[in-house]
């Protein structure tokens, strides 16, 4: 019985060097990958201290919840284990205004989250393991969540568009759903912009997008609507299983969602935002994205710097961000 | 709490197919379970082997996967229900069916093997034997398990949610993402939901468990 013990501790000390050496690497490489030459192109800038680039620089890591199943923004690349798409790059790109570098060495330094549609607020507001920085995750711009969360961006707009399958020809615009069977995402701004189109469309709610396409493919509904730029992803790996039905009709600003009131936070962001959008940088992003997917590459949208929003409610309609109808 | 009281009629319409989806899916739960511990303890051994096979692949899945598997899987060999609903009833009933075939051959082992006996030395067929002897007797010993198994099943029926049925689930995190600031209480209300049906269902199998007790 001692003699197990014995060896037990033994064990645990072992175990345990081998976890101080392993964090101890970690350390390491996050120091030395920021002055890497050759492939460094900017140093890491001093942030005030205290403020949240300066923490996020202090940790090594920024941690920014992004969907893992919509094609062209953000989608777990099953052989690779890696997160693609243009939300990814975009909180690259922004990872390269805290830590210096490019977007391929800051790459280690991200931890990427997966972030559903109904749980980006949770993310953000509330303490605990999934606690993220930011959330860039098809995240529309609105409001209602304005009240919990801050915005920045808009680095894309969206319009709200309609997918059938391939052969169906009697959905021809937003009013053609009345009487359909129509899915689409729980928490998504999608559901109250149908509504308000379509009130006789029968809209059933799915946690993804992906479960309403696979969905829709057995027959069980007859459209599913949701932003343009997610559903070209779907009808691109569709393989011509379903076709998009080009009747835009709403808009959607996607922002970066983070904690409410971190003004510099929001700043900073949105001043890297607008520094990627002038050096071509967003549209090299974009090209490699959802340019793959047959989007044309758009101008950039204006940035929105919107006043800080207190929480109560009453006081949102002096909000100046353009929000989604419905 | 106040978010709750605003939303009460979409609670209690939750509420109300929560209990639809729990009553009818422990109705035929019981039914099937019943034949299933039939099954397994018949004296065919391809009647045992079916009962052991089902039991365990559909026991041992979580729900979750079993309900995935079942709608979005199915399909794809052609076989498909309609209605969510429907969906939501028969893989409930599938999966809760288990749990009572293992408590009624739990409670079948607990009569008397003179019983069984007897009725044989009387000229009962097995079936008698079973339906007519054992069962009634088994069935007074297993209802307050099968009384856990009924409660268990009012939550498991969150998982109707998933494949869109407005059940209390549902409801609260619709009523959450409307109300992104009163989350908590959006949830904490379906939590005083599942309380409201679980804790009278409760009640309701001592008061039968006192009522069919074997007195020795």
């Amino acid at each position: 019985m001692r003699r197990r013990r014995t060896w037990t501790i033994v064990a645990l000390a072992v175990l345990f060097v081998l976890l101080a050496a392993g964090c101890g690497d970690d350390k390491k490489d996050s120091t030395t990958a920021t002055t890497t030459p050759g492939t460094a192109t900017t140093v890491a800038p001093a942030f005030a201290p205290g403020s949240t680039m300066a923490n996020i620089q202090a940790r090594g890591k920024m941690i920014v919840g992004v969907k893992y199943d919509q094609p062209g923004f953000g989608q777990k690349n099953p052989t690779t284990n890696e997160v693609e798409g243009f939300d990814v790059e975009t909180a690259k790109l922004i990872a390269v205004g805290i830590f210096g570098g490019t977007p391929e060495s800051v790459t280690s330094k991200i931890e990427f989250k997966e972030a559903i549609s109904k749980n980006r607020e949770r993310f953000i507001s509330e303490d605990g393991p999934d606690k993220v920085d930011m959330v860039v995750a098809t995240y529309t711009i609105n409001d209602a969540r304005k009240q919990v969360v801050d915005f920045a961006g808009p680095y894309f707009v969206a319009k709200q568009d309609i997918m059938v399958k391939a052969s169906d020809n009697a959905i021809k615009s937003v009013t053609d759903l009345n009487g359909k069977k129509v899915c689409t995402a729980k928490g998504s701004t999608s559901e109250p912009n149908v509504k308000a189109k379509a009130p006789q469309a029968e809209i059933v709610l799915f946690d993804t997008y992906s479960q309403c396409a696979e969905a829709l493919a057995d027959g069980r509904f007859d459209a599913e609507t949701t932003d343009d730029s997610i559903l070209a992803g779907l009808v691109q790996q569709s393989s011509g299983k379903f076709k998009l039905v080009g009747a835009p009709f709403s808009d959607e600003p996607y922002g970066i969602g983070m904690k409410k009131g971190d003004d510099a936070f929001r700043t900073f962001i949105n001043d890297q935002l607008e520094k990627i959008e002038a050096s071509g940088e967003w549209a090299k992003a974009f090209a490699a994205t959802l340019g793959t997917l047959g989007l044309p590459t758009p101008t950039p949208p204006k940035i929105n710097r919107y006043g800080s929003t207190p929480a109560a409610p009453t006081t949102t309609a002096a909000a100046t961000t353009s929000t989604s109808t419905g | 709490m106040q978010v709750v009281l605003d939303n009460l009629d979409v609670y209690l319409e939750g509420m109300r197919t929560t209990v639809a989806l729990t009553l009818l899916s422990f109705a035929a739960a019981l039914v099937i379970g019943t034949m299933i511990a039939s099954f397994r303890v018949s004296p065919i051994p391809p009647l045992r082997g079916a009962g052991a096979v089902y039991v365990e692949l559909i026991r041992n899945t979580p729900l979750a996967v079993l309900i995935t598997l079942f709608f979005f899987g199915l399909p794809k060999a052609g076989i498909q229900f309609d209605s969510f609903f429907v969906s939501a009833v028969i893989v409930l009933s599938a999966y809760t069916s288990t749990f009572v075939a293992e408590t009624v051959r739990s409670g079948i082992n607990t009569v008397a093997v003179g019983q069984a006996e007897a009725a044989r030395s009387l000229g009962l067929t097995f079936p008698q034997v079973l339906f007519v002897v054992v069962l009634p007797q088994a069935m007074r010993a297993v209802a307050a398990p099968l009384g856990s198994v009924f409660i268990a099943l009012i939550k498991n029926s969150a998982i109707a949610s998933i494949i869109g049925v407005i059940d209390l689930t549902f409801v609260a995190d619709q009523v959450a993402n409307d109300n992104p600031t009163n989350a908590i209480a959006a949830f904490l209300g379906s939590a005083v939901g599942y309380l409201l049906l679980a804790l009278p269902s409760g009640w309701a199998v001592a008061r039968l468990e006192r009522r069919t007790a074997i007195k020795r």
